[in-house]
């Protein structure tokens, strides 16, 4: 076995056993139920000190060994589960995170962490005091299969023998047994079965007869008590049947037993109600009951268990329960590959180049005019669409996770700065690309830690406003039009324009005297260095931040607005595309030029006369909605001749609709997105560059942007744009 | 060792059973008991001198047992050795023979 790759294993299934162990940790308070988060959470440190275990990782192993052991006394309802718990143990799976990074970099237990390591397991040694347990010494493999019982549990085992006919030649003796039981606890109560015994000659000296039932009182466990006939199993007929107690006892332990492919049989005999010389047994008169029966199968194995009396009902029920709970969960997991995110990237590199090159064919085939080959390329070209879907899909991650992680940092920074907050998440389904993701957990910290800190007020403040003493902070995420839609919101105290005017006017950032529209006063937190905060706290407020979200935003092509009302909270949208690479496009055509505009967000092709509103305020008449348009050939500077008939095509981003007047509707077409060089960042209007089938550059137009310079030009003089340098 | 004495006690046989009764000497304790199975059978079974017995032992007395009652001449066993007495109790056989079982203390 390739140990390193092995250990890459381990630590990305460390990885994600501690973000689950964190999720249970940050939404077990305040749950009725805390059963199924407190079981996760031991079965996150448990299995990864296992794992550690053979890894031979003491400091892990010594380390998760405490933790889980008071996991276990909250299991076992020894402990119940205090803030400060959660909180301790938060630090704690903090701390393991830490050891398998380290672990991870090459340099396993630094000596600083084995020092926070000591610390914490200082601090959990409180919680298990009173059991027993020599926290400080690990025993890195606890045994399921305890070899005691509490007192409590303690019930009593029948247990039914038919000796086999040889036990007494064989040097056994029937009465030892017994005795020997004596010595495991009482027997209360015991009939032998001689019946066997025949009469006259048949009675043979030497043969053994004897059986006995006898009821057993004693805290041993199965393994002990079968053990004793382990000399006599073979030819005998033994069957030990646990007290009443057991059973329950059987039940939760099968419940408990690590997630697994068993087969029935291995499951009981996990959770120790039969032991494995039981099931040989069973499974043994099972074959042979099929084959004398001549069907293809005997009685089901957990039938004959129940019927020979060897296991109570019940607990085969837990055990098949458990059994058919894992093939569902192993179905579910048969469903997911890992795959390296490079590799996807490669794919949806080679995707794009299929899409250009399948247009190109496409275009090739078209002047052919042959119809057999112009079909055979439409239907490649579907299959090409359907791959680059399926590719793209591929990408496309939920964001719930990312959400999700916020729910700490809400409880730690709300914590720190004593606010109640509820954080509410919703959407947390919708999917999106995994870079966009990626890129997009930082802005939204910063959004998120700026709404605690800024937004929501200190209690008193609430109190005196009128406010529940909670606040709430919420995060939605949904599609809309081509893009997706996520939003923070808080029911804080909204943002302060007059604070904010003062200080951009004191920063010279507007002129003194000047009115600007709220949206403008809301965009200025968004410059540089801009803080109206009265302190600052290690969370916030030192003015680094804002600016630093609209660069991430920006640079993902998305936007960002703000909705706020002064006392009341304020909403963060942010819009973002929903792929970075590849795009249904709608191509036009200006003068010679090919641009493409996004298909999401086309809603309809007109012709531009009889929709003309006012040509001198550039507006359009959509069937009593008046809208501002934009002619592309002014934006673009070309200043050849227009047709006679211009096309207009009304696009929407987010709530506001334009329309863009251009010479010619060319129809739909896939656009690979090739970026554009840095000379070219700074042109608006321009959000990339594809590659037509005839091997032509188009530009693909940023609908934002000039959506956003036609609602500007209503009011104002058409803005020129940049020049634009000549391209190909 | 194992061996059987054929003793007259009120002009009663009684067979004096003596030495180990075990899987060993069940053979031999089971023709020797056979060997008064005709008129001669007696009518107690003296089992003072087992020093020790097994089941198997056990098993050859309960056969002698129902013997006899299955030919009408019931015998009765006596002076139970400590041996027996465990034996017999361990197995919880004691009621199967249904002999009275005289309790010698132990401490003698």
């Amino acid at each position: 076995m390739d140990l390193d790759k092995a250990k890459q294993t381990f630590i990305i299934e460390a990885q994600e056993l501690l973000g689950a162990m964190e999720e249970a940790l940050l939404t077990v308070e305040g749950q009725a139920d805390q059963a199924e988060a407190v079981n996760a959470m031991f079965r996150a440190v448990h299995t990864i000190k296992g794992s550690a275990g053979l890894f031979g990782l003491d400091g892990i192993v010594h380390f998760s060994h405490t933790v889980e052991s008071v996991m276990d006394r909250v299991r076992s309802h020894q402990l119940s589960l205090s803030s400060a718990l959660v909180s301790l143990v938060l630090e704690c799976h903090d701390h393991l995170s830490q050891m398998i990074a380290d672990l991870q970099g090459g340099d396993p237990e630094p000596p600083a962490s084995r020092e926070v390591g000591q610390g914490l397991v200082n601090r959990l040694l409180p919680f298990l005091e009173g059991k027993g347990v020599e926290a400080g010494s690990a025993a890195p493999v606890v045994s399921r299969q305890t070899s005691k019982v509490p007192e409590s549990e303690q019930g009593s085992w029948h247990i039914s023998a038919r000796f086999g006919a040889d036990v007494l030649r064989n040097g056994m003796d029937p009465l030892s047994f017994i005795r020997f039981l004596g010595t495991l606890g009482t027997i209360i109560h015991m009939a032998p079965f001689v019946d066997g015994l025949p009469g006259g000659e048949a009675f043979d000296p030497e043969t053994c007869y004897y059986g006995f039932e006898l009821d057993l009182e004693t805290d041993a466990d199965r393994q002990t008590i079968e053990d004793v006939f382990e000399f006599v199993r073979e030819d005998s007929r033994i069957r030990i049947i646990p007290p009443h107690s057991k059973v329950e006892e059987y039940i939760q332990l099968i419940r408990d037993l690590p997630e697994e492919e068993r087969l029935l049989g291995e499951t009981l005999v996990a959770g120790g109600s039969i032991t494995a010389k039981d099931l040989e047994e069973c499974l043994q008169r099972q074959k042979q009951e099929s084959y004398e029966g001549g069907s293809v199968q005997g009685r089901l194995l957990g039938t004959i268990l129940i019927e020979d009396q060897a296991v109570p009902p019940p607990v085969v029920a837990a055990a098949l329960d458990k059994q058919k709970k894992f093939q569902e969960r192993q179905a579910h997991e048969l469903k997911v590959v890992k795959v390296q995110a490079d590799k996807l990237d490669k794919l949806v590199d080679l995707v794009g180049e299929l899409v250009i090159a399948g247009a190109t064919a496409k275009v090739l085939a078209g002047q052919t005019r042959d119809d057999r080959m112009m079909e055979s390329t439409a239907i490649i070209n579907n299959l090409v669409e359907a791959i680059r879907d399926t590719a793209l899909g591929l990408r496309m991650v939920q964001i719930g996770e990312t959400f999700n992680r916020f729910r700490r940092i809400v409880r730690d920074v709300s914590k720190e700065l004593g606010k109640s907050i509820d954080l509410e998440i919703h959407g947390a389904e919708t999917e999106l690309d995994k870079s966009i993701v990626e890129k997009l957990s930082d802005p939204l910290m910063h959004i998120v830690r700026n709404s605690i800190d800024h937004g929501i007020e200190p209690l008193e403040i609430r109190k005196a406003r009128g406010k529940p003493d909670a606040g709430t902070l919420s995060l939605n995420a949904s599609h809309e039009s081509g893009s997706i839609l996520i939003e923070v919101s808080d029911d804080g105290g909204g943002l302060n324009r007059s604070k904010i005017l003062a200080k951009a006017m004191e920063r010279g950032l507007i002129s003194a005297g000047s009115a600007p529209s709220d949206q403008e006063v809301c965009n200025l937190i968004f410059e540089p260095g801009f803080s109206t905060a009265d302190s600052v706290s290690n969370l916030s407020g030192r003015g680094v931040g804002m600016d630093v979200v609209r660069r991430n935003i920006d640079e993902l092509r998305g936007n960002i607005e703000i909705e706020t009302e002064e006392g009341l909270g304020t909403n963060i949208r942010i819009r973002l595309p929903l792929t970075l690479a590849i795009i249904d496009g709608f191509r036009v055509g200006v003068n010679h030029a090919s641009y493409v505009v996004p298909l999401d967000m086309v809603i309809e092709c007109l012709d531009l006369g009889p929709f003309l509103e006012s040509e001198e305020n550039h507006l359009i008449n959509l069937r009593g909605e008046v809208l501002p348009f934009l002619r592309l050939r002014e934006v673009f500077r070309i200043n050849e001749e227009p047709p006679q008939r211009e096309r207009v095509v009304v696009v929407q981003y987010g709530e506001t609709r334009a329309g863009l007047v251009v010479d010619k509707l060319l129809g739909e077409f896939q656009a690979v997105i090739k970026p554009l060089g840095g000379l070219f960042r700074q042109i608006r209007g321009i959000g990339g560059s594809t590659i037509l089938g005839s091997g032509e550059v188009a530009l693909i137009l940023d609908v934002p942007q000039l959506v956003q310079l036609a609602t500007e030009q209503k009011h104002a003089p058409l803005k020129r744009l940049p020049a634009l340098p000549v391209i190909g | 060792m194992f061996n059987i004495q054929e003793a007259k006690r009120n002009g009663q046989t009684v067979l004096k059973l003596a030495g180990e009764l075990t899987i060993y000497s069940a053979s031999e304790a089971k023709t020797g008991l056979a060997k008064y199975s005709d008129k001669k059978s007696p009518q107690e079974l003296d089992l003072s001198g087992i020093e020790e017995i097994d089941t198997a032992g056990v098993q050859v007395l309960l056969w002698a047992k129902r013997e006899a009652a299955g030919r009408k001449r019931p015998i009765t066993l006596v002076n139970h050795s400590a041996a027996v007495i465990d034996a017999l109790d361990l197995l919880k056989v004691t009621s199967l023979f249904g002999d009275p079982i005289l309790i010698v203390p132990s401490g003698k």
